[in-house]
């Protein structure tokens, strides 16, 4: 009747794992107590679940990254601690458990952090900035976002019920093949990943026909933001990797369900076909993640300068050629396992090459800060804090890929500290920039400053603290993945490495502080006019939060730095260039809850094909089918926002950046 | 910066973005393009990037081709009269689709359901003969489990019927919609997604006809 489940799933004998996981649900269930007691759940449901919005999705987003990262971070505290306290002892986690916290901690850190969070600010700022009034597909977008939010659930539902796999992030074969895993941990890995994958491709498709289909008039390629480049970039990489991804774990879980023989070590499996197709997804993964990030330093570094980007032009083409050369690079992931040295000397300098473009986008930042105004806001600091860290963590990389020292580096913590370097350095400092840059915009108040910057510095700090041990004792031989080791020498930085966890403990403690200050002192800090750091980019030009419909009129546009091109022409005549526009009403994709069932049965249908409870799986996909049916069949997709509504929100908008233009200078 | 910087609502292309979208054409200027143009074009890149989930099947099998396990091998198994049976239904239902999409155009509900319904059968036709194929390898022993070799040919041939069979489910659910909704323009879309999806689904049976079964009956010796 219920598969595999039994009541031996819940881990009742083991105090640790039992402990996180009662917390957790507690938590959620403390939560959703809390918010039906409030009565918030109609408004939940109508505001933000249902939403079609974009800017809403995109903040649904951040918020999940957010969560995670409390998730994924407290695994990374736990594998510190252990390995500050496993010198010749066998610390506090056993080496089962052990196992499935690094595999966790990576799988969430890249799945359900990384990943949520570049594409909520590229769902929140893409059609702004395009100026435009959504996306291609509002209601594909939903279902997205929430197959993600699937994903992430499964994998927390593992901590309760069931174990998570102890294969490392990618579960490579044949350790993931059943024979040597035989438990579920690698099948919730499997379908967690299976099913935001096919959120994420959605986002992907979705964002490729925006960019390329849907964008103000007049604004041709070369004059979309770099943020729209890097999302462009990202997305096309997106729709081309995440297939790999999907076939490649299709593969492994054929291996795992029906016996067939992709990786496994007899009847012919090739295991080696699993690395060569894990990277030929994982590799672009990267660049997924980082472009994104790169496309928010660009749009941070131009506005807190007070310039427009250095080397534009120059820019997009060092974006499109990662983007390309990003598909060149995959075998440096394995350079040990037997390629020979032409292969590996090919893909070695092809790795290097990649350094080149993106030593470009360095010296265009630095060259845009050269004779700029700098304001030090701390999304600014975000962004030098990044060139820093991202050149050291480039290095390294490029040591890396000389496959001679690769020979020697590689599989210890002298590569877990690099791409540490290069993922914290630029993913999750270009996250946090983002994240402080277009606050206002998403709400109409700024975040505080002097806590955001108390923030920036503990991140810093703790992440040289944490990661350069790791360097050293990478060199010193260390392997990753250890839950006790005797080498004195490794001791002391391993501690030091732990103190450094702590200071980034003490950074994401200011950020919810800072985040907790903010919505206290909102009425304070709020924002009339919607453009808080002068900024040069369409969606600057609207109100904050932007209403539902985002422009009031669809912006031309007839340059570069189309929103700074006003307010100069502005400011040089002191009022608002343009005269009130005659507005008229506009459609908008109603909201729908396809995107909120059809997680709800994807989790249905994932936790079964889990537990092997096959009745349930049957039912959960004609779930699935019966909410596309129902969606199909829907006559209304549009709803009508009155023009005197549109006037109503415009209008405050204009009297307020007009007070501006007259009154006080912009801060 | 001579010109006004915000376009008026009384500009004549406000709100018309067909206009925006001939000026744009071949231009990269932009303004958003026409419903039916995003349609399609993300349902393009959509089937792009299933081509590529299925380019992964394809060098999984490319790998593991000779990796028999002592087992039978493609030269003893396939059967091309059963293939070119197989293609001739697919390739038949992809005229029937055309026909379809020509009789949409003229708003003939008699004509569409009968060129969907026979696109429907054959598509079906084809899955019976595919499942017929594969339970007659698994009857004389060759399932997927007996050699990497053959797993990786059930999961590439497979995945292509999986894509036929949820294109069946589309299909009756598309017959459904054009007879309850009519020709209205938003199923019109759906339906432009639709027939390329049909069609992509005969452009890769096409690959998997030459590079599995008109390669794996050369003989041996041809092989590289």
């Amino acid at each position: 009747m219920f598969g595999k489940l039994t009541w031996q799933a819940i881990p009742f004998g083991q105090p640790i794992p039992f402990a996180a996981g009662a917390f957790v649900v507690l938590g959620m269930a403390a939560v959703l107590i809390w918010v039906a007691a409030k009565g918030y759940i109609p408004y939940l449901w109508r505001e933000w679940i249902t939403s079609v919005d974009h800017k809403r999705i995109g903040i649904m987003y951040c918020l999940l990254a957010a969560v995670m990262l409390l998730r994924g971070f407290s695994d990374a505290l736990m594998m510190r601690s252990q390995q500050a306290m496993a010198f010749h002892a066998p610390g506090y986690l056993p080496p089962e458990h052990y196992d499935q916290i690094f595999s966790a901690h990576g799988t969430i850190m890249i799945f359900f952090v990384a990943m949520p969070f570049v594409i909520g600010l590229m769902n929140f700022a893409v059609p702004l900035q395009l100026g435009v009034r959504d996306v291609a597909f509002p209601t594909l977008n939903s279902v997205g976002f929430w197959l993600t939010a699937a994903g992430a659930l499964l994998v927390n539902i593992s901590l309760v019920v069931g174990e998570f796999a102890r294969t490392g992030w990618l579960p490579f074969p044949p350790l993931s093949e059943l024979t040597y895993s035989p438990g579920v941990g690698v099948d919730y890995y499997l379908w967690a990943i299976q099913i935001s994958g096919v959120g994420t491709l959605m986002t992907g498709i979705n964002f490729v026909t925006t960019i390329l289909k849907i964008r103000a008039p007049g604004m041709s390629y070369m004059r979309m933001p770099i943020f729209c480049w890097t999302a462009l970039a990202s997305n096309l990489l997106i729709v081309a990797a995440f297939p790999i991804l999907t076939a490649t774990l299709g593969m492994l879980l054929l291996d795992r369900y029906a016996g067939f023989h992709f990786f496994t070590n007899e009847a012919g499996g090739n295991a080696m076909m699993f690395m060569n197709l894990i990277w030929a997804w994982g590799h672009p993964e990267v660049y997924i993640l980082v472009l994104p990030a790169f496309g928010v330093f660009s749009e941070v570094v131009s506005t807190f300068s007070g310039k427009p980007l250095f080397g534009r032009r120059s820019m997009i083409v060092a974006t499109m050629a990662i983007c390309i050369l990003s598909y060149s690079v995959w075998l440096h992931h394995f350079f040990t396992m037997g390629a020979g040295g032409d292969v590996n000397g090919v893909f070695g300098i092809a790795s290097m090459i990649i350094a080149v473009p993106t030593g470009v986008k360095i010296f265009n930042w630095l060259f845009t800060m050269y004779g700029g105004r700098i304001r030090f806001n701390s999304a600014m600091l975000w962004a030098v804090g990044f060139m820093v860290t991202f050149v050291i963590g480039g290095m390294t990389g490029v040591l890396l890929a000389s496959p001679a020292a690769d020979f020697v580096l590689h599989n210890s913590l002298f590569l877990v500290a690099h791409f540490h370097n290069v993922i914290i350095g630029a993913v999750l400092f270009g996250a946090f920039a983002g994240y402080t840059y277009w606050f206002p915009k998403a709400f109409g108040f700024s975040l505080d400053e002097r806590l955001g910057k108390a923030a920036f510095w503990c991140w810093l700090v703790g992440f040289y603290v944490a990661f350069v041990p790791l360097y050293v004792v990478g060199l010193e031989g260390m392997t990753r993945r250890m839950q006790h080791y005797d080498r004195p020498e490794w001791y002391p930085w391993l501690l030091v490495a732990g103190v450094g966890a702590l200071i980034i403990l003490c950074g994401i403690g200011l950020q919810i502080a800072q985040l907790w200050v903010s919505i206290r002192g909102r009425e304070r800090r709020r924002e009339p006019t919607g453009d808080p750091w002068d900024g040069r980019s369409l969606e600057w030009s609207t109100s904050s939060p932007p209403p539902a419909f985002n422009f009031a009129v669809l912006p031309q546009v007839t340059n570069d730095d189309p929103y700074w091109a006003i307010k100069q022409r502005a400011r040089a005549i002191g009022h608002p260039v343009t005269a009130e526009p005659e507005y008229s009403a506009i459609e908008m994709p109603r909201n729908s809850a396809t995107g909120f069932v059809t997680a709800f049965f994807a989790v249905v249908t994932g936790f079964s094909l889990i537990w092997q409870i096959w009745w349930l799986v049957i039912l959960g996909l004609i779930g699935a089918y019966v909410t596309f049916v129902v969606f199909a069949w829907r006559d209304i997709h549009e709803i009508e926002i009155p023009a005197e509504e549109v006037a109503r929100i415009d209008r405050a908008n204009r009297a307020a950046r007009a007070a501006a233009l007259r009154g006080e200078p912009a801060r | 910066m001579s010109t006004p910087a915000l376009r008026l609502a009384d500009d004549p292309s406000f709100g018309r973005p067909e206009i925006f979208h001939r000026e744009a054409s071949g231009h990269g200027i932009g303004g958003p393009a026409p419903k039916r143009i995003v349609v399609g074009y993300g349902f393009w890149i959509f089937l792009l990037s299933d081509v590529i989930m299925f380019s992964g099947f394809f060098a999984a099998y490319a790998v593991l081709f000779k990796n028999t396990a002592g087992g039978p091998s493609a030269h003893e198994l396939f059967d091309l009269r059963n293939t070119a049976a197989e293609t001739g239904c697919l390739l038949a239902s992809s005229f029937t689709c055309g026909m379809a999409s020509l009789a949409v155009g003229q708003r003939s509900q008699k004509w569409t359901q009968l060129a969907l319904l026979a696109t429907g059968l054959l598509g079906l036709a084809f899955i019976v003969l595919e499942v017929r194929e594969f339970t007659g390898l698994i009857g004389q022993g060759a399932g997927p489990g007996r050699s990497a070799f053959l797993s990786s040919f059930f999961t590439l041939v497979g995945c292509h019927g999986v894509h036929v069979s949820a294109g069946l489910l589309w299909l009756g659910t598309m017959m459904a919609q054009f007879s309850a909704k009519g020709f209205r323009q938003d199923i019109r879309h759906r339906f432009l997604c639709f027939s390329l999806f049909w069609h992509a689904l005969d452009i890769i049976w096409v690959a998997i006809f030459s590079l599995v079964y008109l390669v794996g009956t050369l003989p041996p010796e041809l092989l590289p």
